[in-house]
């Protein structure tokens, strides 16, 4: 590694998770926190930065360094320790969801906190602080970690718990990667008393009664989100489908051993036995149209007017966005991007009405809605709000590119104004100003401090961080 | 903090980079100016750092956000570009686009025979587009997508008279390119030939004394032609078109006529 042979073998395109963006870097897999330091060296003496990148999953630009260093942790991905008396499991960062679900629950439990996929590495959920379908429950997945030990870009190996260097805890988790690379995390799982959650679906008829209803079943539910048909206007604004879901208790579930084994869990890889489902997406992509969405929501609404009551298995539920493989390429080529707003349960009603509004005003309808409840945080950079998040998916094309940005630059001002905040994992035109704003003036300063404190020359940027931080 | 990166791509901001070798003055400012105005995130790199600050202030004046960034660079120098292309490469977030155009042309008289004159054309034109050609095409050949733009010259379809080592250097150009590009078509990258005709910049000060030139276009003129070649992704491109059917004929000209000839 000298300087006057970059590393050009390496070079590649790399995408983010909506296939609307990608960008050449230097890809480096590391398996070792060794080598994690001889490319922070290498880095350093070439002018490289460097950016974290676990499972790519991410709707923007956060797992993306156009013209630097990417380092893919995802071969870092042993187990490290694990306690079936205890819950407590210490794993490296490459580690996915998938690997840590199948690894506790045939031992009666389950990681507290999942995201909609189970693709996602440790690593990754950290830096996003990611949340899931009971935030207003159990909080982000940072709330369920108890230690985690993490590579600074200084050469410092750190020992990190809500006590111990709790500063340095509270902004690495949710520090989007650029503050240090974590190299174990140690968390609680949570005890199961079966491998099925006890679901209830029922139908809401507008905006007003979706955020009520998940208001109202968050307290004696584990879990709720809500399906929001978001082509449907007037009266029907913010129509949909509300899934909340119970832990089952112990004694309710006549075989729990079997119903907590990996393979009554696992996804089925074919639609009504037959049908492959590796090859659905290429099936959905005609629909991925305005009239066509209009139809599948219009149908899928209509479907859920039936209430249901069921039983369903953790994985079903959780991770709804894996169960069609690659759905994200029937997007097509220009990809497809995610706006996600979260907002103070106040003034979250007449904000998404006026966002839901204006989309359909400019023809240019959300594909898909999901709602969901939450509570605060401490970490530094939150996104959490006492209120509700929606989160609308876009697809994009090569003509919609302007007016879709503008579109959104006045989302942007319409959460604001009612007191929202964003999600460094989903959004991918958040400004700086827009940044700071929500974040408040005192959390950017502490984070630029903390950025300097742990990562003095600079290594680890990605284009998400120079995009939100790039002016300040 | 990072320094400001300007105009980042975003999934509804795509922004192209490119990078334009010899960018000071002539058809190298009016080809940045150009593809800035195109959208093009610009590295103007270029060895007169004056005229290179103020082309890229200008522009970024014009546009009201950062479209181009200097780069103070001597082609000569070929020890430092794998290091330089890097650092640009980062600064601008990837790259699209590469332009070699700088070039030179010394006056060489009918009775002059000079080694140091001909050695620093070479030095500029050829040696210096190889030092940076070599590395953008291992970029572009790993990444399998880019554009190089090489901006040769009629001047490298024969040797005249007149100028032996400037026709030399182009001709290597030509050639080089040529070779390039089938070396780099299989991997997905567009290697286009520009061979511009007489174009009102400095060579042409420096090579003419007192000429009268025909089909005499200014540099914004030139720019516009190589845009239009590069937006159609052509393998060679005469600017001003005519020039080709000229050369075409010229290249036919039979050495016992070509060498009685007094251009």
């Amino acid at each position: 590694m000298t300087t006057s042979t970059p590393p050009y073998e390496r070079l590649t395109y790399l995408e983010n998770f909506g296939h609307s963006l990608r960008a050449a870097s230097y890809l480096y897999k590391p398996t070792t926190t060794e080598q994690i330091s001889e490319i922070f060296k290498f880095a350093r003496q070439n002018g490289l930065t460097v950016t974290l990148r676990g499972a790519g999953r991410s709707y923007n630009d956060a797992a993306l360094n156009g013209g630097g260093i990417v380092l893919d942790i995802q071969d870092m991905n042993r187990i490290l320790e694990w306690n079936p008396e205890t819950g407590l499991i210490k794993a490296e960062p490459g580690v996915t969801l998938q690997k840590l679900w199948q690894h506790v629950l045939p031992d009666g439990w389950w990681p507290p906190v999942v995201s909609g996929t189970m693709y996602t590495t440790l690593g990754g959920c950290l830096g996003m602080n990611i949340h899931g379908k009971n935030n207003f429950k159990l909080g982000t997945i940072g709330e369920q970690v108890v230690e985690f030990t993490a590579l600074l870009p200084t050469g410092a190996e750190v020992t990190c718990s809500p006590t111990h260097n709790g500063d340095l805890f509270y902004s690495l988790i949710s520090g989007m990667g650029v503050l240090g690379v974590f190299t174990s995390v140690t968390m609680k799982m949570k005890k199961m008393y079966s491998g099925l959650l006890d679901v209830h679906a029922f139908p809401v008829r507008n905006l007003h009664e979706q955020l009520n209803a998940i208001a109202e079943t968050a307290p004696t539910n584990d879990y709720t989100v809500g399906w929001l048909d978001s082509t449907a206007g007037g009266s029907g604004l913010g129509r949909g489908q509300l899934h909340t879901a119970k832990y089952l208790h112990e004694g309710d579930d006549p075989d729990p051993k079997k119903t907590m084994q990996v393979s009554y869990q696992t996804l089925p890889a074919t639609m009504f036995g037959v049908f492959p489902k590796s090859i659905i997406h290429f099936f959905m992509a005609p629909f991925l149209i305005n009239p066509g969405v209009w139809l599948v929501n219009t149908a899928k609404y209509v479907a859920s007017l039936r209430e249901g009551h069921y039983k369903q298995p953790h994985a079903a539920f959780h991770f709804l966005l894996d169960y069609v493989p690659n759905w994200e390429k029937a997007y097509g080529r220009d990809g497809l991007i995610q706006y996600q707003s979260f907002v103070p349960k106040e003034t979250a009603e007449a904000a998404w009405t006026e966002l839901l509004t204006l989309s359909h005003k400019r023809g240019m309808p959300s594909y898909l809605g999901v709602t969901k409840r939450h509570r605060p945080d401490k970490f530094l950079l939150s996104h959490a709000v006492d209120g509700f998040s929606l989160a609308l998916d876009f697809k994009v094309t090569n003509g919609s590119r302007a007016p879709m940005r503008d579109m959104l630059r006045d989302f942007d001002r319409i959460v604001l104004e009612a007191g929202g905040r964003f999600y460094f994992a989903k959004n991918s035109e958040t400004t700086p100003e827009t940044a700071q704003r929500f974040l408040g003036q005192e959390a950017v300063e502490r984070f630029k401090a903390l950025k300097r404190r742990t990562d003095p020359h600079n290594l680890l940027e990605s284009d998400l961080f120079r995009r939100v931080f790039g002016g300040l | 903090m990072p320094e400001s990166k300007p105009s980042a791509a975003t999934p509804l901001h795509h922004c192209r980079s490119a990078i334009i070798v010899g960018a000071s003055s002539g058809i190298g400012a009016a080809l940045t100016r150009k593809l800035a105005a195109e959208g093009y995130l610009v590295a103007a790199v270029a060895r007169r750092a004056e005229l290179l600050e103020s082309l890229c202030a200008e522009i970024n004046a014009a546009h009201g956000e950062k479209r181009a960034l200097p780069y103070h660079h001597d082609v000569t120098a070929y020890d430092s570009v794998p290091a330089a292309l890097q650092k640009i490469v980062q600064d601008l977030g990837g790259l699209d686009l590469f332009v070699y155009n700088t070039g030179i042309q010394h006056h060489v008289k009918a009775d002059e025979f000079d080694f140091h004159k001909d050695h620093a054309m070479l030095a500029a034109n050829t040696l210096g587009a190889l030092a940076w050609l070599n590395p953008v095409a291992a970029m572009f050949h790993h990444l399998g997508a880019g554009h190089i733009v090489g901006i040769s010259s009629v001047a490298g379809d024969r040797g005249r008279v007149g100028a032996p080592a400037y026709n030399t250097s182009k001709a290597a150009l030509t050639t080089y390119l040529e070779s390039l590009r089938n070396r780099l078509a299989r991997r997905g990258v567009t290697v286009t030939t520009i061979k511009p005709g007489f174009v009102e910049t400095d060579i042409l000060r420096s090579a003419g004394t007192g000429k009268k030139f025909f089909w005499l276009i200014d540099p914004d003129q030139a720019a516009e032609g190589i845009w239009k070649a590069i937006k159609s992704r052509k393998q060679t491109a005469y600017v001003p078109a005519q020039w080709g059917l000229l050369m075409l004929i010229i290249r036919h000209i039979p050495s016992f006529i070509f060498r009685r000839l007094s251009f």
